[in-house]
């Protein structure tokens, strides 16, 4: 019993009607919403100017957005920081190259997976910063009642469920 | 400061809540896209839910200003449908793989790796961009009931009440 409660986790409703009150603190304490894909932006500029100053400096895009320590890069290190301390002391802390799902289908072909979470993550980078954001960006344009986030949320989905058909086809090793 | 001290609380519990409801899971966010475990739509839908009656009452009690998120019908449809790709691919979001890497999930440090690419190679073809896809259809910081003239309870209600539906079909097909 406890095993599987373990396994399944928290309810997700519960779960995230607790992250619906945080967002809604998070606003009304400091005036932020969430967003996770700013700060990657950031970080790459900070990344940039120390190691080519020169064409750090050409680049139009860190005009827009401001490279520097910012309220989402700290964000960014709390989710990994909370989501390891959780996994802690629940004790499900756990050293994975490969998720289940994808080792039961897909086989265990580090190079596959490899490539596959690289490239996705470049593409995935890309599309994020054309909508406007990624999807906890888009949760807050949603919460604003904004079209852009209903607007990206269905390509999300949408062209996400085509992608995943097509990685998962056939579904043999 | 005390800006910085509050983003990192934010985040913690954040990552926190994601790490025991399992959404930051490789398996969760590629369950949803099969179609076969709706775990992370439950928490994300909840927690819009929650979210959208919470800002707008604390609108209309004047305590916040609210506004739109600017709209850009080619940037919302081509970023949203790139994002779809790469989200399929990866298998995580950037804010939760994050959290995945918090839990030790590797892969997930490989995906971190090409989003830090994905934000170079995005700065570097920002002016073409720039010139391109975001100017079409560029429509301002606009709202569906804005959209639609009418009252933003009206579309909360609605969206509300569609959502405790859907989640009520999810539940009885027991995905």
């Amino acid at each position: 019993m406890n095993d599987a409660k373990n396994k399944n986790g928290w309810n997700p409703y519960v779960s995230g009607a607790l992250t619906g009150l945080l967002i809604i603190l998070s606003v009304a304490v400091s005036g932020n919403y969430f967003g996770t894909s700013t700060s990657i932006v950031q970080l790459t500029g900070m990344l940039e100017r120390v190691i080519s100053p020169l064409r750090f400096a050409q680049i139009e895009y860190f005009n827009v957005v401001t490279p520097g320590i910012s309220w989402q890069i700290l964000f960014i290190a709390g989710i990994l920081l909370g989501s390891f301390l959780s996994a802690i002391i629940f004790g499900d802390f756990k050293w994975q190259f490969f998720p289940d799902l994808w080792k039961d289908r897909l086989g265990a072909t580090y190079l596959k997976r490899g490539l596959l979470a690289f490239f996705g993550g470049i593409i995935a980078m890309i599309g994020a910063r054309l909508a406007g954001g990624c999807p906890s960006g888009q949760m807050s344009s949603l919460i604003l009642l904004s079209v852009s986030g209903l607007a990206a949320m269905v390509m999300f989905f949408a062209v996400g469920i085509i992608t995943v058909r097509l990685v998962f086809r056939g579904g043999d090793k | 400061m005390t800006n910085l001290v509050y983003g990192l609380i934010a985040g913690i519990l954040f990552g926190f809540l994601m790490q025991r409801a399992r959404v930051i899971r490789y398996d969760k966010q590629i369950g949803a896209l099969l179609l076969q475990d709706m775990t992370i739509v439950k928490f994300m839908f909840t927690a819009i839910l929650v979210g959208m009656v919470g800002i707008y009452l604390l609108g209309d009690m004047n305590i916040l200003k609210i506004s739109g998120r600017p709209l850009i019908i080619g940037g919302a449809l081509i970023g949203g449908g790139l994002f779809g790709i790469g989200w399929g691919l990866l298998g995580y979001c950037p804010g939760t793989s994050w959290g995945a890497l918090g839990e030790g999930r590797l892969d997930a440090l490989i995906g971190i790796l090409g989003l830090f690419a994905g934000a170079f190679i995005y700065a570097e073809i920002y002016p073409f961009l720039a010139g391109s896809v975001l100017t079409w259809g560029k429509m301002g910081s606009i709202t569906i009931p804005q959209a639609l003239g009418v009252n933003h309870w009206l579309i909360i209600v609605l969206f509300v009440a569609s959502v405790i539906v859907l989640f009520r079909w999810l539940e009885k097909k027991g995905l």
